[in-house]
């Protein structure tokens, strides 16, 4: 089937099977290899995107069904040669040490500094729960979301 | 050995970011920006793709497989079975505990997942379908799933390809001395019995196994990239069973997601990958699903134990007794040193000073996928922690005593370090009752006794749990420790560049620890120069030293001295340099900061930067040029990073839930080389620790089908139920490590384990609980409080 993704900004048209998964798409037909498979099952969220600015866990869509629509992916976080402030923050408060569940973590963390500049910790656990790390324990990858928060809102004040 | 709070470190500007500095992370600029570079990130051209076909029985005859509908989808290339690797004398494989495993089963399945055929093609879809075209008759066998089923008198043979074997014994193995805990038992007033099943995990990383096998059909070389925590040992082992000469076999393991023991054995998917490639000459890729990689790759623990304390009414121990059983699965596939079948469960007599032990354990295969790795911890370490302080805990409730007053009487006290143990291990150092004490101030443990008894009186169930665990870890002085025969020595290979840059090369191979960032720091710590200019390579056969991989907590105590020690030989060369720069003697000049001076004479000095460009324009007469160097550490002892861990936890009586209230961690791993690093690992121990005692097991029913083969039933926990953690520390440098570290991986998932189920069981125990196995599921705990009223 033809389908036609806008990818960080860019316009892809491609010919893929209806049982292509997104993830396999975005990683395999578009190269974007820093969207993870971890369990094939919807659990880990390591195959996190955004599509049309939301969260999805990219392994349980077809590609077909992001026909006409707008995916970012972790490659998509830098702007003009900017780092976004979530890739910062990870970096700072040691977010990661695997840096397999990362890409995942950084996008749905984005997402919720976007709608909420400010979380308070029960409220990163919550909107991160749908990801798993098996490294962290999940304590700086906290932290992180919200020092990118705190980031963001300087950012957009000055 | 003192105890000190800073160690004297940092000693190197931020700058620099020597030992003791929280340093930003080198690997993360690339994590961050989704350009790791994960196997399954690799593309090469030609390259097909490889799905396993596995056995939905536990134990099985193969009467015959039939791929013709498998070969007849387009884009399949080949279907392999193991019929025709047995052409190839391919078929069976050796595993790192001396065992012999099947690559693809040619006789019978002896566990649900095994490999039966592999089917390659042009598309990973494709060979899906493949492989769901494949047709294996069976014949379905009596099964056995625990070690007890195996060891009864009419149990089936599960290892029919071992000439004579006629029981489903694996080892037989002990440890201590028997009658010398026969007299001490004899002595005691009283001996408290802890049985339990410490029962089977999997590591779970987040990237499943995987290897690209690319053998050239033209110069016979053979570049596998593959999700290894061991590359140099697992390119010597492929030497082995492909019978590939071995200066043709390159590994390379690249950016890991996560391993925890893992990624340490050999799969049978990676040979098969590569005999592939070997007989169609083009790259052969092969990625686990995360059901594959649960049923069928390295578990860990899965073992039965029954442990003794004699104890004295006055609250001292006079010795322990173990008996264990351990369910191997159908392979004895443990990723241990050879000479150790039930691994270091000597640390068992853990932070006490008791007279007498003895241990026996008995290993025995079952119809369960093969592993027995080292799952985020030493070799068998974890069960043997767990076992002691449950046992210490219970031990103090039998003789009403206060369990953090009772550790305290029997603790090994620092001035008896090195201490020679009852089984024989000599502990290096160590300041248990301060790391102890230093728990108990954080939590305000006298304060939470007295909320605990007032909760008691409120009908509540509240309880405090501690674990002041000894690990072990840095395997190994090569008298004792060897993988399949090689000696567990690692390596460091440094050079200094001209311009005064670095580039160290590891044996070991980091999954997340850090190494890229840490090792450079030790490099800046000996040397001066900037952390951030030394560039860190490790994971390659091809550029770096030869080392027996990263687990068991080993890189740090063992690659880590290497490091310094390279650095150090590479500092004395620097030496000679700078008194011909300086037209003095060797022996006038004092080492500072990155700079050789005169002593007396401060200005007169030159920078290791400057020296690393005269290695190369300006040197004495007579030496070689260059200021770079290679040492393999053989480190002369273990080493035994310690700590308590006190949970506080409450029940709901009416669910059997349980919620962690508090969770308190003093650690010390002696010198912390990147503070920051080391509460990372610890924050990733902890929380696994928290997963094993209260959800992530792997179970089977009768017929051997595995009941947690995903996510979804293999329960990990997420950021919503994963407990807040409070950290602390005490520092006890390791006396015969070059820069007093003990490495800390795998400390919080050896002792916190322990530390949730005490807290459980003293929510409990004054309503004559005294175990519930792990993982401790709401059910059970509910299930013994019905037994406890009834």
């Amino acid at each position: 089937m033809q389908i036609t993704v806008t990818v960080n900004g860019a316009e892809h048209s491609a010919d893929v099977e209806p049982r292509t998964l997104l993830v396999d798409f975005i990683r395999s037909d578009l190269r974007l290899t820093g969207t993870h498979i971890g369990c094939d099952t919807t659990a880990c969220g390591v195959c996190t995107v955004l599509l049309d600015g939301t969260p999805v866990k990219s392994c349980t869509v077809f590609a077909v069904q992001a026909n006409g629509r707008s995916i970012t992916t972790v490659e998509g976080l830098k702007q003009n040669g900017d780092l976004h402030p979530i890739q910062v923050a990870f970096k700072e408060e040691h977010g990661l040490q695997c840096g397999f569940c990362t890409p995942a973590m950084m996008l749905v963390g984005s997402k919720l500094i976007e709608d909420n500049p400010n979380p308070t910790e029960d409220e990163v656990r919550w909107a991160i729960s749908g990801n798993l790390c098996r490294c962290t324990g999940y304590v700086n990858i906290v932290k992180s979301i919200q020092l990118a928060g705190k980031m963001a809102t300087a950012g957009s004040d000055s | 050995m003192t105890t000190t709070t800073d160690h004297n470190h940092p000693i190197t500007t931020p700058e620099v970011g020597g030992i003791g500095h929280s340093i930003k992370r080198h690997e993360d600029d690339r994590l961050i920006q989704g350009a790791g570079n994960f196997v399954d990130d690799i593309v090469l051209p030609g390259m097909l793709h490889m799905t396993l076909v596995r056995s939905p029985w536990a134990h099985a005859t193969i009467n015959g497989i039939d791929s013709s509908a498998a070969e007849a989808i387009d884009g399949v290339v080949a279907v392999v079975t193991g019929e025709l690797l047995a052409e190839y004398n391919l078929a069976w494989m050796p595993t790192l505990s001396g065992d012999t495993q099947a690559v693809l089963a040619t006789d019978k399945v002896r566990y649900q997942g095994q490999e039966v055929a592999a089917v390659i093609a042009t598309d990973p879809y494709v060979a899906r379908d493949g492989a769901d075209a494949v047709v294996v008759d069976y014949d379905p066998l009596p099964v056995i799933t625990n070690p007890m089923q195996g060891l009864e008198s009419d149990a089936p043979i599960i290892r029919t390809d071992l000439e004579d074997k006629e029981d489903n014994v694996v080892y037989e193995w002990e440890a201590g001395d028997a009658a010398a805990t026969e007299e001490a038992f004899a002595k005691a007033d009283r001996v408290v019995t802890v049985e339990t099943h410490y029962p089977r995990s999997h590591p779970a990383p987040l990237e499943t196994c995987g290897i690209i096998a690319d053998v050239s059909p033209v110069t016979g070389e053979a570049t596998l990239y593959m999700t290894s925590q061991a590359p140099h040992a697992h390119r010597t082992v492929f030497a082995l069973v492909a019978g590939l000469p071995e200066q043709n076999i390159r590994i390379i393991s690249p950016d890991l997601g996560g391993g925890f023991g893992n990624k340490v054995p050999v799969y049978p998917g990676y040979v098969v990958a590569t005999a592939a490639s070997l007989v169609i000459g083009k790259p052969v890729k092969w990625i686990e699903t995360r059901y594959e990689n649960l049923i069928s790759t390295g578990f860990a623990r899965d073992y039965y134990m029954k442990g003794e304390l004699a104890v004295t009414n006055e609250g001292k121990i006079l010795g322990l007794k173990v008996d264990m059983l351990s369910d191997q699965g159908a392979f004895f596939a443990d990723a241990q040193p050879s000479k150790l079948r039930a691994g270091l469960f000597e640390i068992v007599t853990g932070s006490y000073d008791l007279q007498a032990a003895h241990v026996t354990t008995k290993g025995v295969y079952t119809n369960k996928a093969p592993g027995g790795v080292a799952y985020r911890c030493s070799f068998r370490v974890t069960e043997a922690s767990y076992l002691i302080e449950r046992l210490v805990q219970n031990a103090a409730y039998e003789l009403e005593m206060d369990p953090a007053e009772f550790r305290s009487m029997n603790f090994i006290q620092p001035d008896q370090f090195p201490y020679e143990s009852a089984t024989g291990l000599v502990y290096d150092s160590g300041d248990y009752e301060t790391a102890m004490r230093k728990a108990m101030e954080m939590i305000g443990y006298d304060e939470l006794r007295v909320e605990q008894a007032k909760a008691r009186e409120e009908g509540r169930l509240v309880g405090i749990g501690i674990a002041s665990f000894t690990d072990i870890v840095g395997a190994g002085p090569s008298k004792d420790y060897d993988i399949i025969g090689l000696k567990m020595f690692d390596s460091a290979e440094l050079r200094v560049h001209p311009t005064g840059k670095a580039i160290l090369k590891l044996g070991v191979k980091t999954q997340g620890q850090g190494h890229e960032t840490t090792f450079a720091q030790i490099v800046a710590e000996e040397l001066g120069i900037p952390a951030t200019d030394i560039k860190v390579v490790h994971g390659d056969t091809d550029n770096t030293p030869y080392g027996l991989g990263t687990y068991g907590s080993r890189s740090t105590p063992v690659a880590g001295a290497a490091t310094a020690i390279v650095a150090r030989n590479l500092r004395d060369k620097a030496r000679d340099i700078a008194a011909h720069m300086l037209e003095a003697s060797a022996d006038d000049l004092e080492w500072e900061n990155g700079k050789f001076s005169v002593k007396g004479s401060p200005d007169s000095s030159v920078s290791i930067q400057d020296i690393a460009f005269a290695a190369y324009t300006n040197l004495p007469e007579g030496m070689q040029a260059g200021l770079e160097g290679v040492h393999y550490y053989d480190p002369p002892n273990l080493t035994y990073p310690f700590g308590t861990y006190i949970v506080a936890v409450e029940i709901d009586a009416g669910t059997g839930q349980w919620k962690v209230d508090r969770m308190v961690a003093v650690d010390d791993c002696g010198v912390r080389i990147n503070p920051m690093i080391v509460d990372g690992q610890i924050h990733g121990g902890l929380t696994e620790g928290y997963a094993m005692s209260n959800m992530q097991f792997m179970t089977f029913d009768d017929d051997g089908n595995c009941l947690t083969a995903h996510f979804d039933s293999y329960m990990i926990p997420t950021a919503w139920e994963t407990p807040r953690f409070e950290l602390g520390e005490t520092i006890t440098p390791s006396p015969h490590h070059p820069i007093g570290a003990k490495g800390v991986g795998e400390s919080a998932t050896v002792g916190s384990p322990a530390a949730y189920v005490n807290a459980i069981i003293d929510a409990l125990q004054h309503r004559g609980v005294t175990n519930i196995d792990m993982p401790v599921l709401p059910d059970r705990v509910w299930q013994a409080l019905q037994d406890s009223e009834g």
